[in-house]
């Protein structure tokens, strides 16, 4: 698999490690009620679509960049590659 | 395929195969073989409905009819029986876990392997040739002997062998690697191969002839599910009513209990497999390298079956990506250099449910009258007459099997996780 990274150009798979759900980026408040629950969902339980995933990837073998890669679970097909410092902060995360 | 092929007749007892049989056969134009199994309409409603005609819906149906009494039951399977995992597997058995959750259901399935074809009347080639794990540092053997160990325990057979002892039967392994020495082994004995495709055809056979309706091509596309109650599942053959459901779709878990709203702790990923051209007979058991993600054995064809890790990142694809193969093929010339001529055959890939501690579930969900039974990783082959066995205990007296009572799908909820290889909730690590 070939990801479009959006400052490097196109780089192989093999360069990234994989992590899972971009999901991931949206971790709970430890402090707000119910955080358990919020917790144990955002660890353990995933979606695991057929289809079109949003999934984090790190570039350990080129700029160490994470990536949230949108890809096709059923082809293999990668549609979009961002990076996730930008998602996060659309998400209002990470200020 | 050839298992969809031969689903057709409509006999009342199947025939009883033996030698005499084949004898008898052979001397008469091969005319009086009759079809395995019946292909039956779906009923308006069964006791029981399983979805998934893998090995474990296969088996669950057999113990459902022959030790619980239970005939009122359908397995439901959306392709041909057998087109799953159950047909796509490396077809390896062992008993070789080290925690308490896990050895003793494995080793309860390694005895259930020992009486199968006994149970079923029918030839699974189960092949006790044994499994050796190799060791290749100080540490790794620390650690497979406290997994020999454990084994012994639980009343399973584990011997560390020397690597005197090793070279006598694996002459042709590279032991002085300069990175990967070989430094012992942890062999399991009672391990071995075993048909894959005849288990899914001995299960089905077996509980076809005790009254289960096998019904395949029939997709299962939701639950009827009213009060929380589960009363049914809905089909590309219209609904079926149930007083029980009990889902084994393996792969395909998070998309079918979706179906019931329910999120799993598990994701699907593609395994590979790959077979050489035939060879006269080296590879005496199954072997597995220690230092990389490579294991091999010989099927009766002659062609060498091997494989190595998953690949790594979600897919329902059934098939895999290049960077595996070569990673593969690394491993194999590490271990065994003079596989290097040898020519690959064919390889392919199967989906499965990797769960966020690397151990199956077997339990209620939180659907009255739907049970589930998934999250077998990459290890679920030799697990199927166990897994068949308790779900069918489950289903049937809606208590856990003494073996399984640790594969609760709230484990991740309480802390209870069952992780052998503590690699906490990453399924690619498992
Ligand atoms: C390459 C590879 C090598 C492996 N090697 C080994 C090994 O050496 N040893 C080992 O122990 N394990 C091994 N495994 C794992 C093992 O094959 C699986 O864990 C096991 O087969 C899964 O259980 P099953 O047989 O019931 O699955 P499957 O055979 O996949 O059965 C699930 C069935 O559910 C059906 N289904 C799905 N959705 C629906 C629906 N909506 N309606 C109706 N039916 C549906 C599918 O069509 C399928 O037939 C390997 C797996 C792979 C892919």
């Amino acid at each position: 698999m070939i990801i479009p990274h959006p400052l490097l150009g196109p780089c192989d798979a093999q360069e990234f490690t994989y992590l899972g759900d971009a999901s991931l980026i949206a971790r709970p408040d430890g402090m707000a009620e119910g955080a358990a629950d919020a917790f144990h969902d955002y660890l353990y339980l995933r979606d695991n679509p057929a289809g079109l995933h949003r999934e984090l990837w790190y570039h350990e073998q080129g700029d160490r960049s994470w990536l949230v890669v949108t890809r096709n679970t059923l082809t293999h097909e990668i549609v979009k590659a961002e990076l996730a410092r930008d998602v996060a902060r659309a998400e209002g995360r990470g200020r | 395929m050839q298992a969809a092929m031969l689903g057709t007749g409509n006999q009342e007892h199947p025939m009883r195969y033996s030698g005499f049989r084949i004898l008898k056969e052979a001397l008469t134009g091969h005319k009086g073989w009759q079809p395995v199994w019946r292909r039956p309409d779906p009923k308006p409603s069964y006791d029981i409905v399983i979805v998934g005609g893998g090995g474990h819906g296969l088996a669950t149906a057999h113990y459902l009819a022959s030790n619980f009494g239970q005939t009122r039951v359908a397995v439901i399977e959306k392709g041909w029986i057998g087109g799953g995992n159950v047909g796509r597997n490396t077809t390896i058995i062992r008993s070789n876990y080290l925690l308490e959750g896990n050895e003793p259901f494995y080793e309860f399935s390694l005895k259930l392997w020992e009486g199968l074809e006994q149970d079923l009347n029918y030839n699974a080639m189960v092949s006790q040739r044994g499994i050796l794990n190799l060791i290749h540092t100080d540490a790794q053997r620390d650690a497979y002997i406290r997994r020999g160990n454990a084994m012994i325990l639980h009343g399973a057979d584990a011997q560390y062998l020397s690597t005197d002892q090793i070279r006598r039967e694996y002459p042709f392994l590279n032991f002085n690697d300069a990175r990967f020495p070989i430094k012992g082994g942890l062999a399991q004995r009672r391990g071995g191969t075993v048909r894959h495709d005849a288990v899914a055809w001995g299960y089905a056979r077996a509980a076809d002839a005790r009254g289960v309706d096998i019904i395949q091509n029939c997709e299962v596309t939701g639950f009827r599910i009213e009060n929380g109650i589960c009363l049914g599942v809905e089909t590309s053959r219209g609904f079926i009513g149930a007083g029980k459901v009990g889902v084994a779709v393996a792969g395909s878990s998070s998309r079918v209990m979706a179906q019931a709203g329910l999120r799993l702790p598990i994701e699907s990923h593609v395994l590979q497999a790959f077979v050489s051209e035939g060879l006269k007979p080296v590879m005496p058991g199954v072997i597995t390298f220690g230092a990389g993600h490579f294991y091999c054995s010989q099927s009766d064809k002659g062609g060498l079956v091997f494989g190595g890790d998953i690949d790594g990142y979600n897919s329902y694809a059934q098939r895999g990506n290049l960077p595996v193969v070569e990673d593969v093929a690394e491993g194999a010339m590490a271990l065994i250099p003079g596989l290097g001529r040898v020519r690959l055959l064919r390889m392919w890939g199967g989906v499965m449910d990797m769960s966020m501690d690397g151990s199956p579930i077997i339990d209620r969900t939180p659907i009255e009258g739907l049970y589930f039974n998934g999250g077998w990783c990459y290890g679920g082959f030799k697990a199927t007459p166990a897994s068949g066995w308790c779900f069918a205990h489950l289903l049937s007296t809606d208590t856990p099997h003494p073996t399984a009572t640790a594969y609760r799908l709230d484990r991740f909820r309480k802390g209870l996780m069952i992780d052998e290889k503590g690699m906490g909730a990453q399924p690619n690590l498992h």
